[in-house]
């Protein structure tokens, strides 16, 4: 609802009247009238520059009287005094007594003529070209254009298969000069990379010199591109649109929690989306947590649960390796313990994490910090995407990752006899492989083998974000819900089915069908999920605490520690 | 709206139903008879006997890629008819056409194009909705295979049968 | 007993045995060719000259199927089932003349003198091999079959029992070699020209006799399960009822019982009513072992022809109804045959 010191203005869209609040754009009042005014430059997170054209209406201000009232109709209504001329809806804020006509015949023949415009250069590759099927050209040319071109000269040739960056590859005929990217990447990513250059029917969008689209935001040229000039030289000629399954999801590349849309055809992830979320996101994502999917498709991929057997890792079935890795931790008691939880598990397998160190009596559980360098535009420095949800739920009061130098010495010195590694490498904090080699019990529930799963006794395959459900809390303190895309490699399972199977064996309860029910198990504990379930998070999540409860570990280019690795594209994809 | 049909009243001669039967035998021993004595025309006998010759040009068999008279591979995997084909049977992996290569202006190439011959049902829909005039039904319908692998038409396989298409479309050539 | 009977009745046993089942694998093949060149097709074609050796490689092809015995039947019976349909349709053509005599040798099996109640007393066994088929298949449909398939045996063997008393009423004796002796004296009861030919009482008894042979041959129909009257097996609603679970060569001894029965049934018809072995102007074999032979041959071409009538009726006719069938049964058929041999015997009494 708009806020009440707002003043609302009567407008009149497509005959009807209705009231918008203040500094509403006027192609927004007519979208939320249910007049949709096609549009191409305009994007509401950006500035108006008016220069597509598309969105031409014809407005209209009341007929002022001799006593410069508005004359009232036969319906107690203001008339309206047109304008003979079309106005861009854009540009335009809504103003009182405002009428709009969105379908006029005036309005059809000019969308009908700025299509016309906009097709003549444009090069017929649509069987190429990988907008297609989310391609406003497409759209607005079956919606509001001919069917025939009038067109008989050449099109003017321009720069093809264009690099703008890394990421980015420009095909500048497809091109139709909307400058929606030229305005991201000034006023949101701060990087004034690409311009206009040349005149009339030789414009054409280039890098300034010397320079190239190589910032962390560049992918999102692409999102906005309402054509296919700007394609993803990653997912560029890899599957069509229209073949996509879109799962809402988020990332969990960071602690911002970006709200994305995985896009999968067949079990295999082929991109990343933003998704619009106004307290998180707005529409924006880094290519950094975009890109970062690879590592779900990867040859090091645990495909099945192993157990150490005469020193070399064999094959098991699941609950052969349940109950074994229930039967090592038994052995010993809780101060012989150590549990490694990671930031980036769900807050459901945190939940069970907890219920397992109560279970085992162990006194030294933490999660491993991971830092990096954040921006100021949507990348955090803590990323772990759920470094608050950890902090909640294990009530890791002195800060994440201070007990590991204690679980390293402990492990280093012999102390330690068993060791459950939740998707974290104790090498990375100081464990040393020898002594990672020696211990009775060392469970790893991982889903990439690394150097630590090569030293375990039992090993555990699990799922990626993009493989399970669940919730996490992010930097803000937002509760936000991972959806599963694909379905887990090989037997890998969900985490949470191994931890509350792990759980059983130990002697925990068996109550817990769904992931549902952990989260309610965990609602009636955790005070800031109280009354919440999985379904109530929503696809926008919900603000459950403040983001200074747990403030992020600052940057530190010393202990910056990022498995860059991981985001790299396999080869052979 | 329900429709009551009403029944026939039957005269005595219906209701013992034995002229009809016998009706009906006699019928069906004339066509014993005329087969028997060989005045019927009966059906071909396929192994021996084919349509090759007579097939017509609207006839959907086996579908199939082409080449241009330039000897292009005219697909350019926008994998349409791997969307519209109702029984899923065709899949292709796009790839990008190398730089270098004489066609590069085409930019997108399949890397993989396997029809599973399985599927098939020669609806003819690849064709119609192919907008880049590259595959066509043509007039193979005798397709066997002794596994399921076999059965699966690659890319090369398709060529085999498309061979060169003349008088298509060369888009591609003009300048843009 | 002398060993000379019992050489001579195993030699027959064994020669009869063996022309049943061939013929039976042959009608299996002539209903394939009859059935196309009804419905203007060829039929079999390419197994061997005019596809004579399809019978022995689908024999081959059923012999090498998987037996595949599902899970929850219960195996005795589903076991038991198929051969219990064969057997009673080929004891029953023991006690057929198939011939006059070879070699001073009566041709037939066994000549009982309760010949015709030894028929159907064997013949309705044959509704067992069905029911329990049925039955231990532990399914749906098969389980229907074998209901339908009891209601109508049992509604049908009433008119088959009635419509032959008319017979037995002329000939006076249970025995089926008399019945053949009968009509080589008087005529065949369906088409009576020789003996008495001035005699009107007799032509009067052959409309009560052709009534007879009607209701007796649609009984035999259904008592075989051939369509109009296949409703236990009826493919398109019961997805071929009774024997739905079988395959291999279960399958196929219901296929035999089907046929072997169509045979047998076509083989009492003859005997009953076209004068078993007997043609006009042909002596018996008491005049020498060709005309024992050719007495042989023209009974069994009378029972091809009777057979082709079956195939001929089975590619014309729809099916019934349930309803119509039982409808059928009880309250026309049963009721013809009641009227019929109070018709006979009216007329027998005026006549002596």
């Amino acid at each position: 609802m708009p806020d009440p010191v707002t003043p609302m203005f009567n407008v009149q869209i497509d005959g009807v009247w209705h009231q918008f609040p203040k500094g509403t754009r006027v192609i927004e009042a007519c979208e939320q009238a249910g007049s949709y005014v096609p549009r191409y430059c305009y994007h509401k997170k950006l500035s108006s520059p008016g220069n597509c054209r598309m969105c031409l209406i014809e407005m209209g201000f009341p007929k002022l009287g001799p006593d410069r009232k508005p004359e009232l109709g036969a319906d107690g209504k203001p008339i309206i005094n047109w304008m003979p001329r079309p106005q861009i809806s854009c540009a335009q804020d809504v103003a009182e007594g405002m009428g709009v006509r969105t379908n006029s015949a005036l309005v059809k023949e000019c969308q009908r003529g700025v299509m016309e415009f906009l097709l003549i250069n444009h090069p017929l590759d649509c069987p190429i070209c990988d907008q297609a099927g989310e391609c406003r050209l497409q759209e607005f040319s079956v919606d509001y254009g001919d069917s025939k071109s009038r067109f008989l000269e050449n099109k003017v040739k321009k720069p093809k298969n264009v690099v703008l960056g890394p990421r980015v590859t420009l095909d500048d005929e497809r091109c139709i000069l909307c400058s929606r990217c030229i305005r991201f990447c000034h006023e949101i990513a701060h990087d004034d990379v690409l311009g206009f250059v040349d005149r009339g029917s030789y414009t054409v969008l280039t890098a300034h010199p010397g320079k190239r689209l190589e910032n962390n935001y560049s992918l999102n040229t692409v999102d906005i591109c309402p054509v296919g000039a700007l394609t993803s030289t990653d997912f560029r000629f890899k599957m069509r649109v229209w073949f996509l399954k879109e799962t809402k999801s988020i990332c969990t590349s960071c602690a911002t929690g970006c709200n994305t849309i995985i896009g999968t055809r067949e079990d295999v992830i082929y991109r990343q989306t933003p998704r619009e979320n106004d307290a998180v996101n707005s529409c924006w994502m880094c290519d950094y947590g975009r890109l970062n999917f690879y590592y779900l498709q990867s040859e090091r991929r645990l495909l099945e649960p192993q157990i150490r057997s005469e020193g070399k890792l064999v094959a098991a079935h699941w609950p052969i390796a349940i109950a074994q890795a229930a039967l090592q931790l038994k052995q010993f008691s809780g101060p012989e313990i150590a549990i490694v939880a990671s930031g980036r598990m769900t807050n459901e397998e945190l939940w069970l994490t907890l219920q397992l160190v109560k279970i085992l009596g162990v006194e030294l559980i933490d999660i491993v910090p991971r830092i990096g360098a954040g921006d100021d535009i949507l990348l955090s420095t803590d990323r772990n995407p759920n470094t608050n949800g950890a902090h909640l739920i294990l009530h890791l009061d002195s800060g994440p990752g201070a007990s590991l130098p204690a679980i390293a010495e402990a492990v280093n010195s012999g102390r330690l006899k068993a060791l459950l590694a939740l998707g974290e490498n104790p090498i990375r904090f100081g464990v040393t492989p020898e002594k990672l080699a020696n211990l009775p019990a060392f469970v790893v529930l991982d889903i990439l083998s690394n150097a630590a799963t090569e030293h375990a006794t039992i090993v555990l395959p699990a799922c990626g974000f993009a493989e399970k459900r669940g919730s996490t809390v992010n930097g803000d303190g937002r509760l936000q819900r991972l959806n599963r895309a694909v379905r887990a490699p090989g037997e890998a399972r969900d985490d949470w089915e191994i931890l509350r199977d792990l759980l059983q064996a130990l002697g925990g309860t068996d109550s817990l069908y769904s992931i549902e029910d952990v989260f309610r198990q965990m609602a009636e504990a955790v005070p800031q999920f109280a009354g919440l379930s999985l379904s109530k998070i929503g696809d926008l999540g919900i603000h459950v605490m403040e983001a200074d409860e747990c403030p992020p570990p600052p940057f530190d280019p010393e202990a910056a520690d990022i498995e860059e690795a991981e985001a790299k594209r396999p080869p052979g994809r | 709206m329900s429709v009551t049909v009403p029944r026939p009243k039957l005269n005595w001669r219906e209701r013992l139903y034995l002229p009809a039967i016998v009706a009906g035998l006699a019928i069906t021993f004339k066509h014993f008879k005329n087969m028997l004595l060989g005045r019927t025309k009966v059906t071909m006998q396929y192994p021996e006997q084919k349509w090759d010759s007579s097939l017509p040009d609207y006839y959907r068999g086996a579908p199939a890629l082409v080449r241009d008279e330039d000897g292009r591979v005219r697909c350019v995997a926008c994998q349409l008819c791997e969307f519209i084909c109702p029984p899923r049977a065709i899949k292709i992996i796009p790839d990008e056409i190398p730089s270098n290569d004489r066609f590069a202006k085409v930019e997108k190439y399949p890397e993989e194009f396997d029809i599973d011959m399985i599927r098939c049902i020669f609806c003819g829909m690849c064709e119609e909705v192919c907008p880049e005039q590259a595959i066509f039904l043509r007039k193979d319908y005798a397709i066997t295979g002794f596994t399921r692998a076999e059965m699966v038409h690659h890319k090369e396989k398709l060529l085999e049968i498309g061979g060169v298409m003349h008088g298509v479309v060369l888009k591609w050539n003009e300048k843009k | 007993m002398d060993s000379f009977l019992i050489i001579t009745s195993l030699l027959k046993i064994v020669a009869i045995l063996f022309l049943i089942l061939s013929m039976v694998s042959y009608a299996v093949y002539a209903e394939r060719r009859v059935s196309a060149f009804i419905q203007d097709r060829l039929g079999p074609n390419r197994v061997g000259p005019a596809g004579l050796f399809q019978p022995i490689a689908d024999m081959f092809k059923l012999l090498l199927k998987e037996d595949f015995t599902p899970r929850n039947v219960n195996t005795f019976y589903y076991w038991l089932a198929p051969c219990l349909a064969v057997m009673p349709a080929i004891i029953t053509i023991a006690v057929v003349p198939f011939g006059s005599t070879l070699f001073g040798v009566p041709m037939v099996i066994a000549d009982v003198n309760v010949g015709i109640l030894f028929v159907f007393a064997i013949a309705s066994l044959g509704v067992y091999g069905i029911v329990l088929a049925g039955w231990a298949s532990n399914s749906k449909y098969p389980f229907l079959g074998g209901i339908r398939s009891s209601s109508q045996m049992i509604s049908y063997e009433l008119s088959l029992g009635l419509a032959v008393i008319p017979i037995f009423l002329l000939v006076g004796n249970l025995r089926l070699t008399s019945v053949v002796r009968y009509q080589i004296e008087h005529g065949w009861f369906i088409a009576p020209f020789i003996g008495d030919w001035t005699n009107p009482w007799k032509w009067l008894l052959t409309i009560p006799m052709i009534i007879s042979f009607i209701v007796f041959a649609i009984a035999i129909f259904a008592e075989t399960n051939r369509l109009p009257f296949d409703l236990p097996e009826a493919e398109q609603e019961l997805a071929g009822g009774y024997n739905t679970e079988y395959s291999s060569m279960k399958f196929a001894l219901f296929f035999l019982g089907e046929y072997a029965a169509m045979i047998t049934g076509s083989a009492i018809m003859v005997t009953l009513f076209f004068g078993g072995w007997h043609f006009p102007g042909i002596p018996d074999g008491s005049r020498g072992w060709v005309f024992g032979l050719i007495n042989i041959a023209v009974f069994f071409a009378k029972v091809a022809a009777l057979i082709f009538v079956f195939m001929w009726v089975r590619w014309t006719l729809p099916r019934f109804r349930y309803d119509q069938l039982m409808r059928l049964g009880w309250l026309f058929f049963f009721e013809i045959a009641l009227v019929n041999i109070f018709i006979v015997a009216a007329i027998l009494s005026l006549a002596h």
